[in-house]
This record gives structure tokens, C-alpha cells and sequence, in this order.
């Protein structure tokens, strides 16, 4: 009889801590006013890097499902797919590989898509705002795996041949050398 | 102004919600299913709470209780209010069945009317729920008479229009009370509705399914008018936007092009061409902005554009951090954008 009331107490008390211990479970924050932009780029991207900020490694956003499903729907908006299509490539380098010309940092992504980069990248600082740069840095890594799992969106809005990134392997990214310049031929009838 | 004045005098305005004030067909039929509905389950209602209160606080018959006989407690029952209690239960299910098949008949008489086809002249329209914003296009087939505008869908009276509904995102339901029920918007389904508005006038919608954070701030003007007045903004809306004379909206032109709002606004006759938000061509023209949150003045399109955070927080376009002087400029443009 005291053995099993002391079972009781046990199983309950078990039940009450594991339940308090959810508590403790962080809740995916989303705010609604970005933090004002810092005055540069280089500044901006720089939150990335800083410990003090409390802005994780990942930028403002690399665990955040909500801000990388905004990303996707932005890169699809942003018409990224014109060049890079859904991360395989075409006009624009593939971005779910592991290579990266430019950076694989999200500081680096931050000032590729800010400044824009040779052979075709535009620059979007005056275009875009520095909060939706971050949630497009954050979707781009996902592309190849990197970020949190299990923030990664796991559902494609349109055909795509790819699974979608909560599926993707994550890929070791490694910086690769930029292809060579292509110079424009010599229009004739100029001088 | 006089004009407009004289305009509006011929409409009653009917810009509430209210299914009670039907002013189609489609509603009218709707809104009668609710005055048979009201008085059966009112009566209903009465009954059911009468007999309940009856039940509670009637005696017990004198004959029933317990009785020991030959040493063992008995069960003694009052036979014939039994079989009374019975038939009365009997009867009140009987009854039930007979009032809930008379809606049920009701009911699809009403859903049949409201599927009737409506006829070959009908005017299509295709509305696309986006959170949180209504996309209407008035299709047409040539190409180019295609018209585009958002939150504010303007329909010929006497005349039935034909719905075709799809979402791009999330699950949306297009109700305006005063013309027709609810219809649900599906991502990857195109669904019709299809109505017809016999007064002219403002009926004010509501999206009915809820999707997402500003679930309540995504509302549609449908505005009903004459034939003739239809078509006439039919053929306005059909007009690329015009270069602005004066150069404070001219800089606003300028501050469009050149900033955060051409990556995902569009307006006809401009490099502007992107979807991801409304269409601006004849912004200035509507109503109300932000899908009729804020009527359509100066004032609220500066508070708008400066945050939109502070007026409809979740909703997806961003605040733009921008000069007041081109601010105002950019505000001139939109309104001159008639």
C-alpha cells in the first residue's frame, strides 16, 4: 500500500518536472519592427560576426522557420530564380552546392546580395530592406544545408526537382576561385 | 465633386456587413433560409427548455419507490405514466426528424438556387487571396483589356458575375454578407462564385477563413453600379498611369522607381512590374488602402508607407525609411495615380 502510493508520487512528481521543463523550451520570436539598419553595409553585415549583438552565427535569422519561409517566398518574388533558378543555377551560380564564390558567411551573403558582385550580380541595398537581406541570407544557406535543421522550410510552394530544405544534405561549403572575367567583345562601329 | 456628389446620391451606401440586408438574389434566398431557421429553433428552443425545467421539477408519481417484499428490496413502477412518458419521447423524436427534414429540404433549395448557372453574359472575374489582400483581374480576351486592381472589386448591377477563386498562399474565404455566402480560396484549386447585385451601392466583405495575423484586417469593397458606370471604369482602369505634371509627384516617380517599392509593386506604363504586392496603377483611385483598413488620403498613405508594422503588424510589406520631403513626394505620385 506505502510502497505503491510512493510509486504514485514518483510517477506524478516525473510528470510535473517534465512538464516544467517544457517551460523552459524557447519559443521561436518573431518580431515585427526590424532593428533600424546600420549606416553600411559593411556595418550591417558585421551583426552577423558579433558576439555582443546576441545575433547567433547564423545572421539575425539562421534559425528562425519563419523569417527562411519569408526568404523562399522573397527569392521566388525578388525573381532570384531568373538567374539562379531554385538553387540549381543557370545565368547565376548554383546555390545549393557546396561551393561559394564570394563567401559562405552570412556576412559575405549579406554583402553579395547588398553590393551585388562581377559578372552580374546586382546590388539590392536601395531595393530591399535590410531585414528582408537577412531572411534571404538565411534561405540561401538553407539551400545547401547550413542553419538549423529544423527551422528549415520542408515544403515546396512550386514544382520543384529538388526535395525541400529540411531535406537537403548539408553540404561543406568551400570557397572556390572566381571564373575569369569575360570581356565583352569589341562592338564594331564604336570607337 | 458635384458630379461625384450626385453619383453617390443615386446609391445608397451599404458600407456595413450585414447578411440581413440582402440586396441580390443569391442573398435574398440566403436571408429568407434565416427567417424560417429563426422562428423553428426559437420555438424549439422554448420547448426544449420547458419540458427540461418540467422534467426537474415534476414529483414522483405516489405509486413508484422501493418495496420490500418477501425480504428482498423491489422496484415498483408506475406502468401507465411509463408508457405516457414513452409516446411523448416517441412523439418529440418523430417530430424532430419531421422539422430537421423540412430544413434539410429548405436548406437544398436554397443551395440549388444559389448553384443555378447564371447564364452566358455574365461578367468574370478572378480574385487571388494573398495575405492579406485581395488580387482582382477582370479578364478579358484580348490580352491587353486585361484589368488588374486589388481590394476593390466593382461589379455592373442587374448583371451576374462569375467568381474564379484561388489563394497563392494560405487557405482565404471571400464573403460580402449583402450578395452572396462564403467561398473558401484554395491554393492550387480554382473554385467559382457567382452572384448578382440589384441595388446599386458599397458592400463591404470580409476575408472569412482565418489567415494569419491580420486575418481581420483583409476586407474588399465590392462596389455595385449601373451598367454604363461600369463600364466607363472599366475603360479608366484600362489606362496605363500617366507621367505627373507637377514635380513634386514627378520626384515621387522618381523616389518609386528607385526604391524599396518597385520589387514588389507594379504600375502599368512603368518599369514597375513586379507582383508580389498590389497593383498601383490607379492606386489613387480606390477607396481605401491597405485592403480597406485606412480610407485613401495623404495622411494615412504617409503613416502607411512610413510603418506598416504599426498599422497592420505580420503584414508582409516592410517599413520604408525614406527622406519626409520624398516621402511627400512619393505620397503625391500615388495619389496622382487616379
Amino acid at each position: 500500500m506505502c510502497s505503491r502510493f510512493a510509486d504514485r508520487a514518483v510517477r506524478a512528481g516525473t510528470a510535473v518536472i517534465a512538464i516544467a521543463a517544457l517551460a523552459a523550451c524557447p519559443r521561436e520570436r518573431r518580431t515585427f519592427h526590424d532593428s533600424p539598419p546600420a549606416a553600411s553595409v559593411a556595418a550591417e553585415s558585421a551583426k552577423s560576426v558579433r558576439s555582443d549583438s546576441g545575433v547567433s552565427r547564423e545572421g539575425p535569422y539562421g534559425d528562425n522557420a519563419y523569417a527562411l519561409y519569408q526568404g523562399k517566398t522573397l527569392f521566388a518574388a525578388f525573381n532570384c530564380m531568373g538567374c539562379h533558378s531554385h538553387g540549381g543555377g543557370g545565368m547565376g551560380p548554383p546555390l545549393m552546392d557546396s561551393a561559394w564564390i564570394y563567401g559562405y558567411e552570412p556576412a559575405n551573403i549579406y554583402a553579395t546580395i547588398a553590393n551585388g558582385r562581377p559578372n552580374g550580380m546586382p546590388s539590392f541595398k536601395n531595393r530591399i530592406t535590410p531585414q528582408q537581406i537577412w531572411e534571404l541570407v538565411a534561405y540561401v544557406r538553407s539551400m545547401s544545408g547550413q542553419g538549423s535543421k529544423a527551422a528549415r522550410t520542408s515544403r515546396n510552394d512550386e514544382m520543384e526537382v529538388r526535395a525541400a530544405e529540411s531535406q537537403t544534405t548539408t553540404e561543406k561549403p568551400v570557397l572556390v576561385t572566381p571564373p575569369p572575367t569575360v570581356n565583352p567583345p569589341a562592338q564594331e562601329g564604336h570607337p | 465633386m458635384a458630379g461625384a456628389l450626385l453619383a453617390c446620391a443615386g446609391c445608397s451606401l451599404h458600407n456595413t456587413q450585414n447578411a440581413l440586408d440582402a440586396s441580390g438574389p443569391q442573398s435574398q434566398r440566403i436571408e429568407g433560409l434565416w427567417w424560417l431557421f429563426l422562428p423553428i429553433a426559437a420555438v424549439v428552443w422554448v420547448i426544449v427548455i420547458a419540458v427540461m425545467l418540467w422534467g426537474a421539477a415534476r414529483k414522483r408519481s405516489p405509486r413508484e419507490g422501493m418495496e420490500t417484499r418477501g425480504g428482498a428490496e423491489v422496484v415498483v413502477r408506475d406502468e401507465a405514466r411509463d408508457r405516457r412518458m414513452t409516446r411523448i419521447v416517441a412523439g418529440g423524436v418523430i417530430v424532430t426528424v419531421v422539422i430537421l427534414f423540412l430544413m434539410l429540404v429548405a436548406d437544398f433549395r436554397v443551395g440549388q438556387a444559389l448553384t443555378m448557372a447564371p447564364g452566358t453574359q455574365a461578367v468574370p472575374i478572378k480574385v487571388t487571396g494573398h495575405q492579406f489582400w485581395w488580387e482582382v483581374q477582370y479578364p478579358d480576351s484580348v490580352p491587353n483589356k486585361t484589368v488588374i486592381t486589388a481590394n476593390e472589386i466593382h461589379i455592373p448591377v442587374g448583371v451576374p458575375v462569375v467568381m474564379e477563386l484561388t489563394s497563392l498562399d494560405v487557405i482565404h474565404s471571400f464573403w460580402v454578407p449583402s450578395l452572396t455566402g462564403k467561398k473558401d480560396l484554395l491554393p492550387g484549386y480554382r473554385r467559382s462564385l457567382w452572384f448578382r447585385a440589384d441595388t446599386p451601392g458599397v458592400y463591404r466583405g470580409q476575408c472569412a477563413e482565418y489567415c494569419g495575423l491580420e486575418h481581420a484586417k483583409m476586407s474588399v469593397l465590392v462596389i455595385a453600379q449601373k451598367p454604363q458606370d461600369f463600364e466607363a471604369w472599366r475603360a479608366a482602369q484600362l489606362d496605363s498611369a500617366t507621367t505627373p505634371s507637377d514635380s513634386l509627384a514627378l520626384r515621387g516617380k522618381t523616389v518609386f522607381m528607385g526604391t524599396t517599392c518597385v520589387m514588389c509593386h507594379s504600375i502599368s506604363g512603368t518599369s514597375a512590374a513586379a507582383t508580389a504586392g498590389p497593383d498601383l496603377t490607379h492606386v489613387g483611385s480606390r477607396r481605401m488602402i491597405a485592403a480597406n483598413t485606412l480610407p485613401n488620403t495623404d495622411a494615412n498613405l504617409y503613416a502607411w508607407i512610413s510603418d506598416p508594422q504599426r498599422i497592420k503588424p505580420g503584414v508582409l510589406m516592410p517599413a520604408t525609411k525614406l527622406d519626409p520631403r520624398d516621402m511627400q513626394a512619393l505620397v503625391a505620385y500615388l495619389r496622382h495615380l487616379k
